[in-house]
């Protein structure tokens, strides 16, 4: 028990940085804001699920996906397909010419449900695609990736190439997905009002404490021995492959794991929110959730964290005040981070912060490596 | 067939092919350009459809100036030269700032890069407008002719064609017949051996790059002919060129040229019949799948690694 704890936290300078972490966000940030500015906060920590996802991928595994988006996407379209059935029962829409089906889809003149709506009728089958299909996506896109090393640069091209598809395919079937308005007017949630104070109260802390929950199993990955495994991945595949591991295996793995929090992200954004578009799924959303991360920094699971928050702050602010900006500032940062500061915040933090015990260890631990070596020459 | 008669069907394929040769063309500059940056020095470019659209711009402002000072029959020509010297200037400098600390980290290349793209893009929108432009083409440019009842084909699309021959012969020369190509191709092979026989190799990854963009400008004064000019219309081509780079296998002239020929004819003919965004995604979906059957695309080089 104890040693599971330590590895769920991550020491006792990893359950305090979480710790704070979660005062900041179940405490602090509830009791300081008004609803209309926690909601944008819950909305940012959905995007901070992905940026947690990247960090695990990108960050400890050194596979750049530039479609997690889609995933995001994904999660919030299979909650938002329950949700739209839910809302548009034969009574309330009465006026269209086939009651009982989505709005859209009556503009569109279908006049039946297509069959992959319908397992969106019952919440508990609702709530199992949702970690379902992404995970089943990123299975069949690993598996045809990974077992022909495809790696690198081009699994970044490619996921790119994928998430554009798919971007395309929701906005072109506008009939069956709402197109490129996405699926809106969200009501209820078995009969639960998502749109009242309460509501969003709840769904805020529930979201935020989904975020805390993924932070752990997340720490627990990689603190295992699979994270050790993962490291090694990124940095010398062949050693790894050549010491007999499957490393295609181990990558599927963790991309699956990786689409799975993306999906929970997007599932809690859609009830948040109450809608879901294509917007979310493209190249543009995809690229944007990487740089929450490298800001964070993309080693970091908490900093990738406080990166989201604070990207997102930042775009709301400067493009309300200067729209022009705002682009500026984040192809800025963009470059900035990448070229200055490849560690992001927490690098930052690590660096000026030497009181802290984690890094005395660190710099413990990187003295004694030449006398190490040195005892072996 | 779709309720076209066999004659109509023939007609269609051979406007919509044409069709397809025009996309061909604006890709193939695109791709020739990122198959140069990506294919020989393995440094995504996510700022290359920026560069195209520099020299989208520069072809712009010069028709205008041709209208200011009469000399619209003849601007064309210098507006490709000076497409060029724009989009390789910038490309120079680039390099110099960003691109060459990057070398080692190509997945950070690649979203930095992306930022550059959205720092350009801004920088056309506050100095040229969010709106799309279009430039002053001269006569000769435009009309079409036909060589048959039924089938119309426009000039500037043989145009844009023609100028996409010269660019890739000159780029065949360039890098396999000459003694700058030498040099990029020897430093791409083995850096440290080529610059132990004397090759500055920094100066050839610089000009390099500034050539792959410098090409990626002549693409934008090409796509000037055939649609008009915004702030994004760079982007909306940077996956489609990558895509042809990549499916034709990195570092091979001969793939990029079959791939692009191949994904544009599929793209212009499948838009025209299933709907527009259901060619894309069935041209894209293909390329894909072929992708994760043989990742080293359709014309693998064969080098040892």
């Amino acid at each position: 028990m104890n040693v599971l704890s330590e590895k769920v936290l991550g020491g006792k300078q990893g359950a305090l940085h979480l710790a704070i972490l979660a005062v900041l966000l179940l405490v602090i940030l509830p009791l300081c804001l008004d609803l209309f500015r926690l909601g944008l906060i819950g909305k940012y920590v959905t995007y901070a699920f992905v940026a947690i996802s990247l960090v695990l991928l990108w960050g400890n595994g050194g596979i750049l996906s530039l479609g997690q988006g889609m995933f995001f996407g994904l999660g919030g379209y299979c909650m938002a397909m329950f949700l739209k059935l839910e809302a548009s029962d034969p009574i309330s829409t009465k006026i269209q010419t086939t009651p009982g089906l989505p709005d859209f889809m009556d503009w569109n003149q279908i006049v039946e449900l297509p069959w992959f709506w319908e397992p969106f009728k019952s919440l508990p089958l609702t709530l199992l695609l949702v970690l379902v299909v992404p995970v089943l996506l990123a299975f069949i896109i690993g598996m045809a990736m990974f077992t022909r090393r495809v790696g690198g640069v081009y699994f970044s091209i490619i996921t790119q190439a994928i998430a554009l598809i798919l971007s395309i395919l929701i906005v072109g079937q506008q009939g069956y997905t709402g197109g490129v308005n996405g699926i809106t007017d969200l009501k209820t949630l078995s009969g639960w009002d998502i749109r009242t104070d309460s509501a969003k109260y709840c769904l805020y802390f529930m979201n935020a404490g989904l975020l805390i929950l993924c932070i752990m199993l997340s720490r627990f990955i990689l603190t295992s021995k699979f994270g050790m495994l993962l490291l090694a991945m990124r940095d010398k595949e062949e050693r790894v492959r050549f010491s007999g591991y499957d490393v295609a295996r181990f990558k599927i793995f963790i991309f699956c794991v990786a689409a799975m929090i993306s999906a929970i992200g997007g599932a809690m954004f859609t009830l948040q929110i109450g809608f879901m578009s294509p917007s979310f799924v493209g190249i543009v959303p995809s690229i944007e959730m990487v740089i929450f991360a490298a800001v964070g920094g993309r080693m970091s699971l908490i900093g990738a964290v406080y990166g989201t928050l604070l990207v997102n702050f930042g775009k709301t602010i400067f493009s309300e005040t200067y729209p022009e900006l705002w682009l500026f500032l984040m192809g800025g940062l963009f470059i900035a981070v990448v070229m200055f500061f490849p560690d992001g915040l927490a690098g930052i933090y690590e660096k000026y912060a030497p009181h802290c015990s984690f890094s005395m260890l660190r710099a413990r631990w990187l003295k004694k490596v030449p006398k190490v070596t040195g005892e072996r020459q | 067939m779709f309720g076209y008669t066999l004659e109509e069907v023939g007609n269609i394929v051979v406007m919509q092919g044409f069709s397809g040769l025009s996309l061909f063309s604006v890709l193939l500059l695109m791709a020739l350009g990122l198959a140069i940056i990506f294919g020989q020095m393995g440094v995504i470019n996510m700022a290359h459809g920026e560069f195209m659209t520099v020299g989208a711009y520069t072809t712009v402002f010069l028709s205008k100036l041709a209208v200011e000072y009469d000399f619209v029959k003849s601007y064309f020509v210098f507006a490709i030269i000076a497409a060029f010297i724009v989009a390789f200037i910038l490309g120079y400098v680039i390099e110099y700032v960003m691109i060459r600390h990057l070398y080692k980290r190509p997945l950070d290349t690649l979203l930095a890069t992306w930022g550059l793209s959205l720092v350009m893009q801004q920088i056309f929108r506050s100095t040229f407008g969010a709106k799309e432009v279009s430039a002053e083409l001269p006569e000769w440019l435009l009309g079409s002719f036909q060589p048959t009842e039924g089938i119309d084909i426009p000039i500037n699309g043989v145009f844009v064609m023609g100028l996409a021959l010269v660019v890739t012969v000159s780029v065949y020369l360039f890098m396999f017949r000459s003694r700058g190509g030498l040099r990029v191709r020897a430093t791409m092979q083995n850096r440290i051996m080529a610059g132990a026989v004397g090759i500055n190799t920094k100066q050839v990854d610089r000009v390099t790059f500034a050539l792959g963009c410098g090409i990626a400008g002549v693409a934008g004064a090409a796509f000037t002919t055939i649609a008009s000019t915004g702030p994004t219309t760079g982007s909306l081509y940077i996956v489609d060129s990558f895509m042809v780079v990549v499916f034709g296998g990195a570092a091979s002239l001969m793939g990029t040229i079959a791939s692009a020929f191949g994904i544009a004819q599929a793209q212009s003919l499948l838009q025209f019949f299933m709907t527009s965004s259901m060619g894309k995604v069935a041209t894209l979906m293909t390329i894909v799948i072929i992708l994760m059957m043989r990742p080293e695309g359709l014309f693998a080089a064969k080098v040892r690694k």
